[in-house]
């Protein structure tokens, strides 16, 4: 397999590693929704955010990279249609992995209570505290985090589909072995 | 007939206490405090305010401020309903919280320090705040804040005891804009 026919290595690792910390995210928000009011919760909420803003930061060094080192070739056997919906997938995941951690920051903005990163860096407020947005913002941050469900199940169908009855190798672009 | 006469009455003797009307719509009681060190802000929307002040004699000034417990607002609906509660303001059983001023002096440079005693959820303490008056045409903005010690008056109990998550200190911000007659 030629170098060329796989993601740079921090591509790699970036893909991994928000792989993670984003399955780890999304749970722990709707655990933590669910939880009744409590010291503890007041103390995961925080956590949840922290680890929001860093998808936030991770997906934007991700695109730089991208935009840096490219992607490397689909299988030619990939038809134009395969090809475009693979495009629009990978397209709608950034979008979302901007605007999940984005709506979830506008509605900390709006109710008022800033994230404070790790407890040490106050994050500027997006937007004034407005008391009948921030719920309607909580809705939008829901809605969000359904479709990227849905977009991580779709993206994870594909690999596999590819894996075992494509068989054209397109899982070796993001794997450092090999 | 007898009331109509009644209330005027009233309105006579309660006149030489409080020299001052409160406009309540200007006024509020606010507050801030720090949870993972992430301030927070809320207030109480319902209170009432009995105050005589005069920026040249403050030493004859007097405050004294109700407050419905109940009417506390916090950024989120969740986070209001909790502080009604037992662990917190307990307001089904203390529905007013009072402050009742024992001194007023000037420091000098328009700042002033009133001291007094807070009752709140039954336990009585003597605080102290530092304010500014503003005078402009009839009305003086009192302006100030008052580092209250949550934990002092059971404000937060059992698991919400732990300072760590929300701070022990918190800051009630008291603007009262009085009317000069």
């Amino acid at each position: 397999m030629k170098p060329a026919n796989r993601y740079h290595p921090l591509q790699i690792a970036l893909h991994g590693l928000m792989a993670v910390l984003m399955v780890a995210t999304f749970a722990f928000g709707k655990y933590v929704h669910s939880l009744p009011l409590s010291p503890a919760k007041f103390q995961l909420i925080s956590y949840h955010k922290w680890a929001g803003i860093a998808v936030l930061a991770l997906v934007l060094v991700r695109i730089l990279l991208r935009l840096a080192k490219g992607a490397p070739a689909l299988p030619a056997s990939m038809s134009a249609a395969a090809r475009l919906v693979a495009h629009a997938g990978h397209l709608l995941l950034y979008v979302l992995m901007i605007a999940i951690p984005l709506s979830g920051w506008l509605m900390s903005s709006a109710y008022g209570i800033p994230v404070v990163m790790f407890g040490l860096w106050q994050l500027p407020d997006l937007i004034a505290a407005n008391p009948e947005l921030a719920p309607q913002l909580g809705q939008l941050h829901d809605a969000l985090n359904t479709l990227l469900l849905l977009a991580v199940l779709g993206h994870v169908a594909a690999a596999l589909k590819h894996h075992f009855i494509d068989k054209d190798g397109l899982l070796s672009r993001m794997s450092l072995r090999g | 007939m007898k009331k109509a006469l009644l209330l005027p009455l009233a309105a006579l003797l309660a006149a030489p206490a409080f020299a001052q009307q409160v406009d309540l719509t200007k006024s509020q009681l606010a507050f801030t405090l720090k949870q993972m060190g992430v301030p927070m802000s809320g207030s109480f929307k319902k209170f009432a305010a009995n105050v005589d002040f005069n920026p040249a004699q403050p030493e004859t000034g007097k405050a004294d401020i109700s407050i419905d417990t109940g009417s506390i607002a916090l950024p989120t609906g969740e986070a209001s309903a909790e502080a009604r509660k037992k662990e917190w303001f307990n307001a089904a059983q203390f529905p007013q919280a009072r402050f009742v001023s024992t001194s007023i002096k000037a420091l000098g440079n328009n700042r002033y320090q009133v001291a007094g005693k807070l009752t709140l959820k039954g336990v009585s303490r003597d605080v102290s705040a530092p304010f500014t008056a503003t005078a402009q045409g009839k009305t003086l903005t009192v302006d100030g804040t008052l580092p209250i010690s949550r934990l002092a008056f059971k404000i937060g109990e059992g698991s919400w005891s732990d300072t760590g998550t929300v701070a022990d200190n918190v800051d009630l911000k008291f603007r009262l804009v009085l009317v000069n007659p």
